[in-house]
């Protein structure tokens, strides 16, 4: 079992060694542009190692590039044009640092990540630090989250296929990411990244302590940032090694552990970002300060599409504070030495913006669309004997409504263009305000910030906030200025979830067979497979229908598996009450082909005591439902009080193959039970006149504390590939909730958020 | 000039008087840990104590401070010893991406100042600060932590242990 988790191309046979690539630190190309040509995949081409600056050992794994067939790593070296990413920097005084590509937005990456790279190098964890990396090439990690996602089969992530072409599979497509999201974090750059550059520069300090012991390496071991010769009591430190590790050759097969030898990973670890979260030191993209800094406000044409026809900035220039209005295409800012006197300034004004000729569209003409687009492909007559049962489903659009509203600093001076802002992705960032500015990408530097939330609204294609800011300081330069959104410009220029509508159609018998499955949904070309239930079914017709969109759309946490699994465990709900069947029994005879989903669906069942009584007035609903690698199930427990739906207790089991930070694991659940609490219970983004309607969270409401429910969680560890975590938590819960209230109420709700008739 | 204590120093700031608390805080005092969420007084993620009690200070003109206390995240804790709550917030792994902790911790505290006694089911009831990650659940073993501790030292200097 010790190769389970080898990265993605282990069972490619690797060809001859190229030449060994040896890059200082800080002295590595980066040259997008070098990256043309693929190479032959070779172990030994795709880690370098080298020297670092002032000494130390630095290590990285190299772009891994998806080729049609198959996977290839870039070597660093030859000819210039690969890249090395570095992420290990051992010092001779034994301390190491890692440097994680990815940003920490509350999900624990930073920690989970570095715990995977520590525990394959040995190193003592107390001796570590874990740093965020640059937006820089060499930290680009588009390659192997590609890699990953297409060997194992998943589709690609849609902020992904929406920001790159991936049709023709250019490697410079993917130079530009440096992306977190798509829960592919962990189980990307983790498994597939991180712990193979762990264990090869375990590998190079136990030939290095071999040397200077002068025993075989065999008879070493490395623990806790030191190298051990039991027989004989010697013993070194990483860093006293380091040096001369750093001039080996690299190992041609680096072993990794098994999950049985894990000592670190497996246990709970505090987050270090946590202490400055409870001071109010953590510095968010919001609370960036700059000398000489000016403020500005924005509002941009409310259907989308609009643009500025026109506006009399007189008003706003009168105003005590104000430096300027700037006009955009699709915009008005002003400029003002605080927010709140530009804000002021701004709601001074009335500007005047067109509609596209979309002012006529309203919630109903968007739901007309989807129904029309539907009717197009009706589902076939069923030809099976049994019950035939039909419903129709319908989902809203939702805001991300990060706590953070969207905020970015800019300064353009002497050619080179600063940017300070939380983004998902710094690196493709980097590449938007480069374009904006007239600048070439070298002279931009994007400093990331603490995210006050991402969930997917600072994810590639979704970076309008930079761009504004960064129109907005070309008014301003050199001085730099900071842009805030308003709750209500956030509120009403989301990258929403997308409103959706489905239709299912379902043969099932007496004892609780499905003979036929069959959906037609609304949504993206490259939606579907979240639409695949897991149960034994041997007619199944699913398909997309692609349909109008008004509002822009973009990744909300669990993307595309946040209708589905609604959709589809609430159709689940349905065949099993028409078959006269308990939810719990019926699904779980259906899993008996896939023994991972019956154990989460029993392990909650079990949490929740499923057939125990309840008081009156209260019952149980369950959901399983398998997203990012990951699959979890719920039992929820609803009642109703004076109209009023109440969510009292929520079991949840999860399957995520390896749980790397206990803690951490806990806490992404919690989150997403809520997460998925509020979008069943409140949350709708309802459009008039072409515009959101939406103004602030009386009208997007959120589960509060006194709402939350208990929330129980137990996971099951299991050898399958690690799991993502950030985002399968959501799915089931809005279709629990709804099958607890039809087992209370005997109102089958199809439409969310939940309404009681 | 409006002048007012701020974490127990005097401070003169040149602003207007119908500016909100919070921007004054954030952009005049450069004291950001205090954070802009909606605006309108409903999430309290810019909750600040002004005198003992929790405002939320986006929606508190900053002429309403003169003369007053007003007390912010960054003065919740007592020079180097943190908070009880900051602590329990740190022992139970509270904050995932942390925007709302700093309300959080300011509209609990000043609960529990006031209230003494207050159960954690009280908290729960009484607490209305929006938490997008969901942390509501450590949130709540969090603050059970303090209460019972709390509890703990009352028996103790009751001798009732």
């Amino acid at each position: 079992m010790s190769d389970e988790l080898t990265p993605p191309s282990a069972s490619t046979p690797p060809t001859e060694p190229s030449p060994e690539p040896i890059t200082p630190f800080g002295k590595i190309s980066t040259g997008a542009g070098k990256r043309s040509r693929l190479r032959k995949w070779t172990r030994r081409a795709f880690i370098g190692a080298g020297a670092a600056a002032g000494g130390g050992l630095v290590l990285g794994v190299g772009g891994i590039v998806f080729s049609p067939n198959r996977l290839s790593y870039v070597p660093d070296g030859a000819e210039g044009e690969g890249h090395l990413t570095t992420w290990i920097r051992i010092t001779p005084n034994n301390h190491t640092t890692v440097l994680v590509p990815h940003c920490e937005m509350g999900q624990g990456a930073l920690t989970g990540l570095g715990m995977l790279l520590v525990e394959e190098l040995d190193a003592d964890w107390n001796l570590c630090t874990i740093e965020e990396a640059p937006a820089e090439d060499i930290y680009a990690n588009g390659y192997i989250l590609h890699a990953f996602l297409g060997e194992v089969g998943v589709s690609i992530p849609g902020f992904m296929g929406r920001a790159f072409d991936f049709g023709s599979f250019k490697m410079a497509q993917f130079a530009g990411l440096q992306v977190t999201g798509g829960s592919t974090s962990t189980r990307g750059t983790g498994v597939f990244g991180l712990r193979l550059a762990g264990a090869t520069a375990r590998e190079m300090l136990l030939e290095a302590g071999a040397e200077q012991f002068g025993v075989s390496k065999a008879e070493l071991v490395a623990r806790d940032s030191r190298v051990h010769h039991e027989p004989s009591g010697q013993s070194a430190t990483f860093g006293e090694l380091v040096g001369r590790a750093s001039e080996l050759d690299l190992p041609s097969s680096p072993r990794l552990k098994s999950r049985d030898e894990y000592r670190l990973v497996g246990t709970s670890q505090d987050r270090a970002d946590i202490p400055g979260k409870v001071v109010g030191e953590a510095g968010y993209g919001m609370d960036v300060v700059r000398p000489d800094m000016a403020y500005a406000a924005i509002m941009r044409a409310p259907v989308p599409g609009g643009q500025l026809a026109q506006v009399d900035p007189s008003p706003a220039e009168a105003m005590n504070g104000v430096e300027q209005v700037v006009q955009l295409d699709d915009a008005v800012a002003v400029v003002a030495k605080s927010y709140w006197h530009a804000q002021q300034a701004l709601d001074a004004l009335e500007p005047q913006f067109t509609d596209a000729g979309l002012g006529h569209v309203d919630t109903a003409t968007i739901r007309g669309w989807h129904a029309a687009a539907l009717d197009e492909e009706p589902l076939a007559e069923p030809t099976q004997g049994g019950q035939v049962v039909t419903a129709e489903y319908c989902v809203p659009y939702l805001s991300h409504a990060t706590m953070e509203p969207m905020a970015a600093t800019a300064q353009l001076a002497d050619g080179r263009l600063d940017v300070w802002c939380g983004t998902q992705d710094p690196l493709s960032t980097r590449g938007v305000a480069a374009a904006v500015a007239g600048l070439e990408r070298d002279a931009v530097y994007i400093h990331n910030q603490q995210l006050g939330g991402g969930f997917g609204r600072r994810l590639p294609g979704t970076y309008d906030y930079v761009e504004q800011a960064v129109a907005v300081a070309k008014a301003t330069a050199p001085r730099p200025v900071k842009l805030v959104w308003s709750r209500e410009e956030d509120m009403r220029h989301g990258y929403y979830r997308p409103f959706v509508m489905g239709r299912f159609q379902g043969v099932v018998d007496e004892p609780g067979r499905i003979h036929r499955w069959a959906s037609r949904f609304t949504g993206r070309a490259t939606d579907g497979l979240e639409a695949d239930p897991p149960y034994g079914i041997k007619d199944k017709d699913i398909a997309v229908v692609t349909s109008p969109a008004h509002l822009r759309t973009g990744e909300w946490r669990s993307v595309a598996a946040s209708q589905h699994g609604f959709f589809a465990e609430s159709f689940a709900d349905e065949l099993a009450h028409a078959a006269g069947r308990d939810p719990f029994e019926f699904r779980r005879e259906l899993l008996s082909d896939a023994p991972r989903h019956r154990a989460v669906l029993e392990r909650a069942a079990d949490m929740a005591r499923w057939a125990s009584a309840l008081p009156d007035g209260r019952a149980r609903g369950i959901a399983i439902f398998e997203s990012f690698g990951s699959i979890v199930a719920n039992v929820c427990e609803v009642g109703v009080e004076n109209g009023r739906i109440l969510v009292y207790r929520v079991d949840s089991a999860v399957d995520c193959g390896l749980v790397v930070n206990p803690q951490q694991a806990l806490a992404q659940i919690h989150g997403s039970v809520i997460f998925g609490l509020s979008a069943a219970l409140f949350h709708e983004i309802t459009v008039k006149e072409g515009a959101v309607e939406n103004r602030n969270f009386p009208d997007f409401n959120m589960v509060r504390l006194a709402q939350a429910p208990r929330v129980n969680v137990s996971f099951i560890e299991s050898d399958a590939p690690v799991g993502g975590l950030g985002e399968p938590g959501v799915p089931p819960v809005a279709p629990a909730v709804a099958n607890a209230l039809f087992a209370v109420t005997g109102q089958r709700l199809r439409d969310l958020p939940l309404h009681l008739a | 000039m409006i002048d007012f204590t701020l974490n127990g120093e005097a401070v003169s700031l040149d602003v207007p008087p119908e500016m909100p608390l919070l921007w004054a805080l954030r952009e005049s005092a450069g004291l950001t840990g205090t954070k802009f969420s909606c605006g309108i007084g409903n999430c309290g993620a810019c909750t600040v104590h002004l005198d003992g009690a929790a405002v939320r200070s986006c929606s508190v003109p900053v002429a309403n401070v003169a003369g007053r206390a007003v007390i912010t995240i960054e003065g919740l804790a007592d020079g180097e010893a943190l908070h009880p709550l900051q602590q329990a917030w740190i022992d139970h792994q509270v904050p995932q991406c942390g925007y709302c902790q700093p309300g959080m911790l300011m509209a609990i505290s000043a609960l529990l100042e006031r209230r003494p006694d207050v159960t954690d089911e009280q908290v729960t009831e009484s607490i209305t600060n929006i938490c997008r990650c969901g942390t509501y659940e450590r949130i709540r073993s969090a603050v059970q932590s303090v209460v019972q501790k709390t509890d703990e030292d009352l028996d103790e200097e009751n001798g009732n242990v």
